[in-house]
């Protein structure tokens, strides 16, 4: 792993006599996740970067083939697990383009309301995370309390916090309570003071300035070359968002902005993921109005009417036969899968995430391949990184939102 | 103005709530070392969180305000393995990555204990593959394992009482006894 | 001018002629296949091409198809215009006994990490990748897990039952 002979060639000007090796390697104490980046490095500046990935390889598309549907919900969990509902969410509505299932607009709402809130949730994370590695720890601690809010409301609904495995193909898997409500108000009550008090102490801050100014840039030509999406590819200056380009979950009747950065350095990605904050905030609130207005039947409805993919409620199962029967055959996996191959991209965290999946109309995905936005763009790194100090390295690192799990997967 | 006191003002407030027993007499108090020496090492066990995947960002939030892990002593976490005492392992452990942890395990100084957080590290999780170590006891001696996927933050609080617990019973001479010694090498480690 | 699937088609056919083929029309996505000595040629064709212009590769992944006898392998790329919002799907196969592809690092750099993924699950050859080696796996690992023949347990394990896990 380590090399052993000097291949690199130092830049003009250097001092040194050799490169000197770094291995910024599996565990750092940044807590990002585990990949391993060799650097040579002269004096403090970059030379070349190597990187190794795989350390949490889990086989997740080899998982996939041997489980049935519902089965790869916990999986696409682990994908992404600071934003996990997302993932969840993006499958479900996958095997409901496959299997021709139209979710009614409550649903549609509520989905909004939830992945909305994973949005904020990831941002939250790697813009405290891009805090703390330029040395200010408050901001990450404060915001901390506000992600609780947020595990708060996912636990209402689903009953888990991180790894939510939230939802089912057409809906939810029940309707949301009055206190779920109520959290989410109190959420939409407390949490812009928060994030503006948040931003007050990094956007015109000086030092953070100065660190991430002028780091870690890249152009928007190498950047849609390297397969960028998500906010690094917007924070170069390109609006590409799937929420806009390929509206799923009636993402058509919200009303929002991308905000778009223009040199793609490390300043203009806090600066993007912070500003999409906000606009989730304002998505949030919209879908909130709009699920209020819905009244007497149509505000119980929270799933789509789909008996052959949806669990009947346990009610039913104990007491009318036809609910039993689909019971069954759903957990067993004995229902009608249709063969063919559909590809669907969602707004993730970090950018489109993808699911092509294959059916050949048997229990369990022919074949299911992600398409993982992390692992696509880490491969810009050594680019990013040329020629710049050890310390805007790892400021680089962190602002890129590199989640080990999605890129591994 | 002085604002009037509202906290701390019960009398018969303990600052350690068990101590060691001991004979107690006019100025001293005597009791056996090793208890002393588990007393002081339990309430200040400086952990290093090697996390990988999503128990990592559940021991963020027990890091946090909300479920502090810094009232229980470890309020700094080191990232170097030679300073600190007690090795968290939070996530997923694939096969690649099962080298790493034992070359991390074989810079701590003894005393160490490892606690496994997670159903993947401690018995390889919902990822029974061809590419996931099933379990980090394949590699290290583990003291304590936390069920869950992941663990609740208060799940995560118990395991780390536990291992208080462990620490503060253990006998002086447990490190250079046979048995440990027999221990670590069915492990591999001199 | 919107950019339909039916243009895309003939201006396919209009420049390989029969050499591509299997257009079909899943879920409002076009996809076609063509011999894998053409995939540079295709690929080069779709970027430049001022209508076509799919200038953003999406996803380049592999399937196994272990009943199809000299064409196995089956290498996939999605391409997208980001302009006109189209997404497309290009298939190229190969069989599992000689496995060379072209490899498509010199038109998207993104697809660098992803031919290496390719290689490590299945085994496709990439031929002019400047660093194919196994990108996820171990270094040490002499098999391709991803191809169907091959379980997802580690067979060499010792203290599983396999009675009590239903297998």
């Amino acid at each position: 792993m380590i090399p052993t002979e000097q291949h690199i060639k130092l830049p003009d000007g250097s001092i040194e006599r050799q490169t000197t090796t770094l291995n910024l390697g599996p565990t750092h104490p940044a807590t990002h996740g585990v990949f391993e980046n060799i650097l040579e490095l002269d004096g403090e500046r970059i030379v070349s970067a190597k990187q190794t990935v795989g350390y949490i390889h889990r086989a997740f598309e080899k998982l996939a083939e041997h489980r049935p549907l519902y089965q790869i919900t916990p999986l696409t969990d682990r994908l992404n697990y600071c934003s996990s509902p997302i993932n969840n969410m993006g499958w479900h509505l996958t095997c409901e383009k496959l299997l021709n299932v139209k979710t009614p607009k409550r649903v549609d709402y509520l989905r909004v309301i939830i992945m909305e809130l994973a949005r904020i949730s990831d941002h939250l994370i790697c813009n405290s995370i891009v805090g703390v590695d330029t040395g200010a720890y408050t901001g990450f601690l404060y915001v901390m309390q506000y992600r609780e809010l947020i595990y708060e409301i996912y636990e209402e609904v689903c009953g888990s916090r991180l790894t939510t495995n939230i939802g089912r193909i057409g809906g939810f898997e029940r309707n949301f309570t009055n206190t779920a409500f109520e959290k989410l108000e109190k959420f939409l009550r407390e949490y812009p003071v928060v994030l503006k008090e948040f931003e007050n102490l990094f956007m015109r801050n000086r030092i953070f300035m100065e660190r991430t100014q002028g780091t870690g840039g890249i152009s928007a030509e190498r950047a849609l070359n390297y397969g960028f999406t998500g906010p690094n590819l917007r924070a170069t200056g390109v609006d590409y968002d799937v929420r806009v380009h390929a509206p799923y979950s009636s993402y058509e009747d919200f009303d929002f902005i991308i905000p778009v950065g223009s040199t793609g350095d490390n300043y203009d990605r806090f600066m993007v993921r912070g500003e999409e904050m906000w606009q989730s905030l304002s998505i949030i609130e919209q879908a909130y109005k709009k699920i209020q207005e819905f009244t007497g039947a149509e505000s119980e409805i929270y799933h789509a009417d789909v008996p052959e993919y949806y669990l009947p409620p346990k009610v039913d199962v104990y007491t009318k036969m036809e609910a039993l029967i689909w019971h069954f055959k759903i957990i067993m996996g004995e229902i009608e899968m249709p063969k063919g191959e559909v590809y669907l991209s969602v707004e993730g965290g970090n950018g489109e995430l993808g699911f092509y999946f294959i059916s050949d109309g048997g229990r369990t995905p022919y074949r299911l391949h992600f398409r993982r936005p992390c692992f696509i763009y880490y491969q810009a790194y050594p680019e990013l990184t040329k020629g710049a100090m050890l310390s805007d390295a790892i400021v680089t690192m962190s602002s890129l939102n590199l989640i080990a799990g999605e890129m591994d997967a | 103005m002085p604002r009037p006191v509202r906290f701390n003002i019960n009398a018969d407030v303990k600052l350690v709530k068990e101590g060691p027993e001991g004979y107690m007499g006019e100025g001293f108090f005597a009791t056996g070392f090793d208890k002393v020496v588990g007393l002081a090492r339990k309430n200040s066990i400086w952990p290093l969180p090697f996390a990988t995947s999503c128990c990592g960002i559940e021991f963020m939030a027990t890091m946090g305000s909300h479920y502090d892990l810094a009232r229980f002593g470890s309020e700094r976490v080191g990232f170097s393995p030679r300073q600190c005492d007690l090795l968290m392992v939070m996530g997923t452990i694939a096969k690649k990555m099962g080298p790493v942890v034992k070359q991390v395990y074989l810079q701590m100084a003894e005393p160490r204990w490892v606690i496994a957080v997670g159903a993947c590290a401690s018995s390889g999780g919902i990822f029974d593959t061809y590419s996931v170590l099933q379990g980090i006891d394949q590699v290290v001696p583990v003291d304590v394992y936390v069920p869950g996927c992941p663990p609740r933050p208060e799940a995560i609080l118990d395991g780390v009482m536990k291992i208080q617990d462990l620490v503060g019973k253990e006998e002086l001479r447990r490190r250079t006894s046979e048995r440990y010694k027999g221990l670590l090498e069915s492990y591999g480690i001199q | 001018m919107s950019l339909t699937n039916e243009k895309i088609k003939e201006k396919l056919v209009g420049k390989f002629g029969d050499q591509v083929g299997n257009f079909e029309e899943s879920f409002g996505m076009l996809s076609f296949s063509a011999p894998k000595d053409m995939n540079l040629k295709v690929l080069q064709f779709l970027y430049d091409e001022p209508d076509l212009s799919f200038r953003f590769l999406t996803d380049l992944c592999a399937v196994h198809y272990p009943d199809k006898h000299d064409a196995e392998l089956e290498v996939v790329y999605h391409l997208h215009n980001l302009k006109d919002n189209v997404r497309l799907r290009f298939r190229v196969s190969t069989p599992v006994s000689n496995p060379d592809v072209f490899t498509a690092t010199k038109l998207f750099e993104s697809a660098n990490w992803m031919e290496r993924e390719t290689y490590d699950f299945y085994g496709v050859n990439f031929l002019g990748h400047p660093n194919l080696v196994r990108i996820l796996n171990v270094d040490e690992m002499d098999y391709f897990p991803m191809r169907k023949e091959f379980p997802l347990e580690d067979q060499t394990r010792i203290d599983k039952d396999d009675d009590m896990f239903g297998r």
